[in-house]
């Protein structure tokens, strides 16, 4: 049987599924029944300062986009941190981790952009035996107009200074939660590892407005008639949220910086992939608002299946595993060459391959073959585009077949080179680098 | 004395007052909203669409669909009447199951089409309980046209002429205007008078007259029609039905099965409607279908129906039959009708001889079955009379007992055109009466307009 026990910047966890900092994990209540239900850690729902506490709207917070079946497919919420005294949460943090020993529990933070408000609050953190922190740098809704969350996200400066207080003035593991909301992910990420950081988390929510009421022209959610941005999460984001994690990863100055995977996290495989791509262990907040915490019993249990299944002893085994595998575009083999091929005996003859090449692509794929309703791709027109698989409703039906090296290319006339051959050295690559002589 | 189910006889009151409703009630109950929305989401909005191809009056269904999905029912009821007005009775009647539905690729993929016909009706519903009307009549063209029937032919191609500017007088024989959708088809298949409200629907576009009561040949004649309009179509049906040719078919007892169906669907109060305690039916249609199932949910104890040839060669679809079956018809196969025994003039049972192919010719093989019975329905096909047309006119050309069209639906007759059963090549669908008179229509159009031109 594999072993998915985590081990993230020195905090134990019986799996790598946490919950993240959210709802779901704004209270003893929650956390205590998220624990019996399997999970491995939370990060606790952001802690503001002492003083007056946050005031949330008394409106719709969240908003959603759906599929037919009103599937969740995305969702977004102008939620604030919490809005619980300070002491409150801290007591309970402490009643909880010392009722749930093995489990990781971690406080996230959000207070102003001033060393004294961290430097404060830091030894009462500490005290409850919290296993680490979380820089909250990512929230992009409210608390960034009062410039937290995002507002310091976005500057790489202030992150690297916050960061550093954090390592000053406390003993914990600090991880720095990043928003997306910017152009290049890499450019917070080193500068948190500049500021001594343990690891990053991320992403946190994107700015969003999931839609726009059509009988009064509000957004949704709509308050009063109005809206505001909120951060969208769900699985929508998660292609996003890999590509960020990857580019991290794999960036020469953060390479080897713990990351934990934050962003559509709703089965076992979406946590596989984040952690093949890199990511130390992932936390999950939209599957568990969705279906309760029962969740990560699928988790959990498919996640075991698949490594017992690919022979994965533990998850150093698996962590980082693709992260090799993604590169630039200008490293990309143009030497490979692959066709679509349709299964005749798997087609429906819906005709979308046909439809979709013909009016938008290449128009490699035949409609009608002597007078017979047939969809069969041409080869001398096929580019390998792949449109035609991602468009048939049929799982295998169209695959990508590459061509062996030596085999006849129909669409250049050529044969298939057995060269691995790049931009970087294209002909028609007017910074091509020569070879050497 | 026995009752209900078992009492002999053709009686009436065989099951409990309440239980009529429940057994005549919606075959396919309406889409709810998220139904639709789900159901629609399958489709898979196919090139060239097969459904499409297999739907007779060439409903652009991919299209309708995704006005479902997307929230559009009133763009979706359009698209549908644009190619068939009567598109709330097809979605309803329609055997979706050989058409459209046994066309859509989810059916080849997985066996479970995308159900089309419910969501033509869920679009269709919408529009006519809004009292949506999506057309508005041309200028005046003063062209006057005489449609004979106010059955689906009829009503589709008045509504097209009515569309294009014309002045449409219908001339229906029967008290009420629907054809088959009033007097024949199931009762479960077109609940709460739709048939009425679509003909309402359908009219309501203004410049079509109906006036029911006249019956061509006895109260308005073809020759006149010729001369006081600028064209005629003939939609007037099917009004005759085959013989068993059996002896002893004019016992008490042994009816056409189109008449039963009819009065059931006129029946204001079907608990006073009689139904035999054993019940035969002789055919492999519809029409055979739609009486012996009636039957049974009218409380007949025994019904079976007889077929001469086999389960393929029925004309019912696998889902009628399937239907009937459920509900405790019994089919059977290989029989033909011999003698009708009776007693005191009244059916007690019915004499059957087993048939078998030789070559390609149906014969009997000698051997007998005799089933009791006392009540047997004919259902072995309608005929088209042509007394009407006949008499004080030139001929109009039949062929193969129906009237000769060609492809514009033009009879052999100059200003005369003609569609639905009363045709040869009708296919005895509603849907294929809706195309044929749509498709007169244009061609009338275009014949009094010089190239569709007013």
């Amino acid at each position: 049987m594999a072993d998915i026990r985590n081990n993230f910047v020195g905090i134990k966890s019986p799996n790598p599924f946490w919950l993240a900092s959210a709802p779901p994990t704004d209270k003893a209540y929650n956390v205590e029944r998220a624990f019996k239900a399997g999970w491995g850690g939370v990060v606790w729902k952001t802690l503001g300062e002492e003083g007056p506490p946050v005031v949330n709207v008394n409106g719709p917070r969240y908003g959603a986009i759906w599929g037919a079946d009103r599937r969740l497919l995305g969702l977004n919420n102008i939620e604030l941190i919490t809005d619980r005294d300070l002491q409150t949460n801290l007591r309970e943090m402490k009643q909880v981790k010392m009722n749930w020993p093995d489990r990781a529990l971690v406080a996230s933070i959000m207070v102003p952009c001033e060393e004294q408000a961290w430097k404060a609050i830091l030894p009462l953190v500490e005290e409850t035996g919290a296993d680490g922190i979380e820089l909250n740098f990512g929230c992009p809704h409210g608390m960034s107009e009062r410039g937290m969350g995002a507002a310091v996200g976005q500057v790489p400066e202030y992150i690297e200074m916050v960061v550093r207080w954090c390592k000053q003035y406390s003993r914990m593991p600090v991880i720095t939660k990043l928003t997306p909301n910017v152009t290049d992910i890499r450019k917070p990420a080193r500068a948190a590892k500049a500021g001594g950081t343990d690891a990053v988390s991320l992403i946190n929510t994107v700015n969003s407005i999931t839609s726009v009421n059509l009988d009064t022209f509000s957004p949704e959610p709509s308050i009063d008639g109005k809206g505001s941005h909120g951060g969208y999460c769900g699985p929508a984001v998660k292609p996003m949220a890999l590509h960020m994690v990857a580019d991290i990863a794999r960036d020469a100055e953060t390479r080897g910086l713990p990351i934990s995977g934050i962003g559509g996290v709703t089965t076992w495989r979406d946590a596989a992939e984040f952690m093949a791509l890199g990511a130390g262990n992932v936390q999950v907040c939209t599957a568990a608002m969705t279906y309760g915490f029962k969740v990560v019993q699928e988790m959990i249990a498919g996640l075991e299946n698949w490594m017992d299944e690919k022979g994965h002893r533990c998850l150093d085994d698996i962590i980082g595993r693709a992260t090799p595998n993604v590169t630039d575009w200008q490293y990309l083999n143009l030497n490979y060459v692959a066709k679509a091929h349709i299964d005749q005996d798997a087609c429906i003859k819906c005709g979308r391959c046909h439809i979709a090449c013909e009016d938008t692509s290449h128009q490699a794929i035949t409609a009608m073959v002597d007078g017979v309703r047939h969809f069969e791709v041409m080869d001398d027109e096929c580019v390998g585009c792949n449109l035609c698989v991602n468009v048939c409703p049929v799982e295998g039906c169209i695959t990508m077949v590459p061509l062996e090296a030596g085999v006849l290319d129909q669409r250049t006339g050529k044969p298939v080179s057995p060269v691995y051959a790049n931009w970087t050295t294209h002909p028609n690559n007017p910074m091509a680098k020569v070879a050497a002589e | 004395m026995a009752t209900g189910h078992f009492k002999d006889g053709i009686t009436d009151g065989r099951l409990p007052a309440e239980a009529y409703a429940d057994n005549f009630s919606d075959l396919h109950p309406p889409l709810d909203h998220h139904e639709a929305l789900v159901e629609s989401d399958r489709c898979y909005f196919c090139y060239d669409a097969p459904c499409m191809t297999a739907c007779p009056t060439s409903i652009d269904i991919p299209l309708f669909i995704r006005q479902i999905a997307t929230g559009n029912p009133l763009g979706s009821a359009k698209t549908i009447f644009d190619q068939n007005i009567l598109g709330g009775m097809c979605a309803r009647v329609c055997p979706t199951e050989t058409l459209c539905e046994e066309a859509c690729v989810r059916e080849i993929a997985e066996g479970k089409p995308v159900q089309i016909g419910r969501l033509q009706r869920y679009a269709t519903d919408v529009a006519m309980d809004e009292e949506k009307q999506f057309y508005q009549r041309a200028a005046s063209t003063g062209k006057t046209i005489a449609v004979v029937g106010a059955g689906p032919a009829g009503l589709a191609a008045a509504h097209r002429l009515a569309r294009h500017g014309h002045d449409v007088t219908v001339f229906e024989a029967k008290p009420k205007s629907g054809g088959l959708n009033e007097y024949g088809i199931a009762a479960y298949k077109s609940t709460d008078d739709f048939a009425q409200a679509e003909v309402d629907y359908v009219t309501a576009i203004g410049g079509i007259d109906i006036r029911n009561g006249m019956a061509l040949g006895r109260d308005v004649q073809l020759a006149e029609l010729v001369k006081s309009h600028d064209a005629v179509f003939l939609g007037m049906g099917l009004g005759g039905i085959n013989a068993l040719r059996a002896e002893g078919e004019d016992a008490k007892g042994v009816e056409n099965a189109v008449e039963f169906i009819s009065e059931l669907r006129q029946a204001e109060d079907l608990t006073k409607l009689p139904i035999g305690r054993r019940v035969v039916v002789i055919g492999g249609g519809m029409t055979a279908i739609d009486a012996a199932l009636q039957s049974k949910l009218l409380g007949a104890e025994d019904v079976t129906i007889c077929y001469r040839r086999g389960k393929e060669d029925m004309n019912a679809s696998g889902f009628e039959q399937d239907l009937a079956a459920a509900n405790g018809v019994t089919i059977r196969h290989w029989l033909q009708p011999r003698r009708v025994i009776s007693h005191n003039g009244k059916v007690t049972a019915i004499e059957l001889e087993y048939t078998a192919l030789k070559g390609d010719k149906l014969t009997g093989t000698g051997e007998v079955l005799t089933l009791p019975a006392d009540q047997v329905f004919k259902a072995i096909g309608q005929t088209f009379v042509p007394a009407a047309l006949n008499g004080s006119v030139a001929s109009v050309e039949l062929e193969g007992g129906r009237i000769k069209v060609d492809a514009e639906g033009r009879t052999s007759m100059p200003k005369v055109w003609a569609g639905g059963d009363c045709i040869r090549g009708g296919e005895d669908l509603t849907v294929t009466s809706v195309a044929q008179g749509r498709d007169a229509a244009e061609s009338i159009h275009k014949a009094l307009t010089a190239n569709g031109r007013a």
